[in-house]
């Protein structure tokens, strides 16, 4: 589903990607872990296309697509998903409209039609009602005046909406208590699916005893220095990354 | 060098000369000759047949235009107007009307297209020579048979001034004198068209008065007078303007809006503007000058401005309430966007004088392209204004780093018992919020058009529901291409 080959990626000139090389199929999670500054945030920015980095080597094909060449709303419209680490706020626009514009923007991209504002709202009160989320939510404006933990499952309700088949979370536990990290957790669990791959980008380990990887990959320096499977996050945790930061240098 | 000149000269006089000997006689009669001094006011003054009063009015008008310097405060810059080289009655078309719209600006459909006009409607307004204005007669005399039957007055300002004369001659000029500035100055020597409005007592107007539904607004001329008086108790929601980019040959338009208030009644008056901004170098646009003023003169009545300012190269308006009767409301909910090299200095004053008057301002001035933005307001509390509230918020968003926004907010209070506040925000549409958008799927145009709409939110919740739908799609078209 996600193959990522030999890619390279620049920072204002900085080289901040070394080479990643990472497969993804159908139905996985993956986790990705590592220190600060080691890379992790800006992986998920460069699959998600993002402006301000340049990728000087390497390629990302997705369902055989290489995407490198795509806005980041055709990326969106191919299924990929980015929970963001700090949810953005859009003062005076509805969460429902914001969605609703959203979904619409996908189909279309994706030869479907329209969904009108009755239809949208089956779809989104169904999707609440699945995640738990409490439809006040829906007239507020987008994220402004949200708690953490409020914006983060604002992401997965957004997520649950769009249906992506890749969804990566972007550090989504930073900043959560344990109860909203449940909820987060609970919401991606409850999308993930066979045809879903899922990549998780995390510091901690903690997340992970929530949404359970099936392959562990840390980090270092802009390069995947060790994969393996959940023991790995468990041994992380106890050892700490000291020995793959010295091991890139 | 100098017979280039000539020649140049000399060809442009036969272009304008064409419909001299182009046209037949009947349309050189209704035409005054091109420029202005004061047998053009006594030409227009005659040709609508009006009293001896309105006459003496508009030379005094004239008189004192002579001698007024051009309002030089403002932040904008445009080449001096050389008031010699325009029509001020009937000026002639210079270019012959499209006989359909296939001989139409490709671009100009394409923007009626996503604002949804219906055909017969985008035919009339990009001025297309056909029968659909017969369509808006029997819709306008409909609708005139419903006004009357509720007393409401609701006119060009032409037919007032036959029709209504004691109503006209009492109030024309009251809140706006022929002397304010050089613009209404001018606006008072010369105008030729406009709307009146007469609410009677007691009387709430049973449906949105509408420029658009007044026949005679299809060619709404460059200096237009509009005069609303909302008699005690009464209320009036009056809509002025299209969302539509109208076609136009006038340069120049300098417009003056009086309304007058009486005690507890009420006028809520919005404007979408949308005259041409001129192409992405500034040429060719529209310079629109406006004196809008309303006074509340009786106790507990209120004026509500809204207003979506779009269009035009350069925008010089103030719309502004005179606060005298005890406990009167003043409000004013702007949206002004420029993009490309347009320019606007725009902003309200509120002048309180009754006591416990409030005021209300909120301006939201959105900046793309090179273009230029200021919010411009007074508020001023008199010295028998016991107890008056203003309060006063002023966001400005910029997008790109080419443009500029500016706030000049002047507070004058001459009494302690007066409340004044007021906030005001900068802020660039962020890298974060578009990025946003686009990962959810939104292309980046949207987004603009979606972050802008939030951003304006408030002001647009204050126009009647149909306008508000076309003026969201307004605010995503004004700045197509400002970022990318």
């Amino acid at each position: 589903m996600l193959e990522i080959k030999n890619l390279h990626a620049d920072v204002e000139g900085k080289a901040i990607l070394r080479g990643i090389d990472l497969t993804i199929q159908p139905g996985e999670v993956h986790a990705i872990m590592g220190p600060n500054g080691s890379g992790k945030s800006t992986l998920a920015h460069v699959i998600s296309g993002r402006d301000g980095y340049d990728v000087t080597e390497g390629e990302v094909l997705y369902r055989g697509k290489n995407i490198l060449d795509m806005d980041p709303e055709e990326r969106a419209g191919e299924g990929v998903f980015l929970a963001f680490q700090y949810p953005v706020e859009i003062p005076g626009v509805t969460n429902t409209t914001f969605m609703k514009e959203a979904l619409n923007s996908v189909r279309k991209y994706r030869g479907e039609d329209e969904l009108d504002a009755m239809q949208f709202m089956k779809v989104i009160r169904e999707k609440t009602k699945q995640l738990g989320i409490s439809n006040d939510m829906l007239k507020r404006a987008v994220n402004v005046g949200f708690s953490g933990g409020e914006k983060k499952r604002n992401d997965i309700l957004q997520m649950a909406i769009l249906e992506p088949s890749l969804a990566i979370l972007d550090e989504t536990d930073s900043g959560l208590d344990i109860d909203a990290l449940k909820t987060v957790a609970d919401g991606v669990n409850l999308l993930r699916s066979p045809e879903n791959a899922t990549l998780v980008i995390t510091h901690y380990q903690r997340l992970l005893d929530y949404i359970v990887p099936d392959f562990v990959h840390v980090l270092a320096k802009g390069k995947i220095v060790k994969s393996g499977d959940k023991s790995l996050a468990q041994e992380l945790e106890k050892k700490g990354y000291a020995e793959f930061t010295d091991q890139a240098a | 060098m100098a017979a280039t000149v000539e020649t140049v000269d000399q060809v442009r006089a036969l272009a304008d000369d064409k419909y001299k000997y182009g046209f037949v006689t009947d349309i050189e009669a209704d035409t005054a000759p091109k420029g202005l001094d004061e047998s053009t006011v006594r030409f227009i003054s005659a040709k609508k047949e009006e009293p001896e009063w309105l006459l003496e009015w508009r030379l005094k008008a004239y008189r004192q235009w002579l001698t007024m310097p051009e309002p030089e405060w403002a932040k904008v810059d445009f080449p001096p107007i050389d008031y010699q080289d325009a029509y001020y009655f009937s000026a002639p078309k210079t270019t012959e009307a499209p006989k359909s719209l296939d001989e139409v600006d490709p671009e100009l459909l394409r923007t009626y297209e996503k604002l949804g006009i219906p055909l017969r409607e985008q035919e009339m307004l990009a001025g297309v020579a056909v029968d659909a204005v017969f369509d808006s007669v029997s819709v306008a005399t409909t609708f005139r048979h419903k006004l009357a039957e509720k007393g409401v007055i609701f006119c060009s300002i032409s037919e007032a001034i036959k029709d209504y004369p004691d109503l006209v001659k009492k109030y024309l000029g009251s809140v706006v004198p022929y002397g304010d500035n050089k613009h209404a100055c001018l606006n008072s020597a010369v105008f030729t068209d406009g709307s009146f409005v007469y609410i009677p007592k007691g009387v709430r107007c049973p449906m949105e008065l509408s420029t658009y539904f007044r026949i005679n607004a299809a060619n709404t001329g460059q200096f237009e007078r509009t005069l609303i008086i909302a008699d005690e108790g009464s209320y009036v929601s009056y809509l002025e303007g299209c969302t539509a980019p109208m076609r136009d040959e006038n340069q120049l338009h300098a417009a003056v809006v009086e309304l007058i208030v009486l005690d507890d009644a009420e006028i809520k008056y919005s404007t979408v503007q949308n005259w041409y901004p001129g192409d992405e170098n500034g040429v060719g646009g529209i310079y629109n000058f406006v004196t809008k003023r309303g006074a509340c003169r009786g106790k507990n009545s209120k004026i509500s401005w809204t207003q979506v300012e779009t269009g035009s190269a350069v925008t010089w308006k103030y719309p502004s309430c005179i606060l005298q009767g005890d406990n009167s409301v003043g409000e004013f909910y702007s949206i002004a966007i420029t993009n490309n090299m347009q320019q606007a200095d725009t902003g309200t004053k509120m002048i309180h004088l009754g006591k416990n008057t409030t005021s209300r301002i909120i301006a939201k001035g959105i900046s793309a392209g090179k273009s230029q933005s200021t919010y411009r307001g007074l508020v001023r509390m008199g010295a028998k204004a016991k107890g008056a509230r203003n309060y006063t918020q002023c966001d400005s968003l910029l997008i790109g780093d080419k443009c500029g926004a500016h706030t000049v907010p002047y507070i004058e209070s001459r009494n302690s018992s007066a409340q004044i506040e007021h906030e005001a925000t900068t802020s660039k549409i962020s890298e974060d919020q578009l990025f946003y958008c686009r990962q959810r799927g939104i292309g980046e145009e949207d987004a603009v058009a979606l972050v802008v709409n939030g951003f304006c939110r408030e002001v647009l919740q204050q126009l009647p529901m149909e306008f508000a739908v076309e003026a969201q799609k307004l605010v995503g078209i004004s700045l197509e291409g400002s970022v990318g």
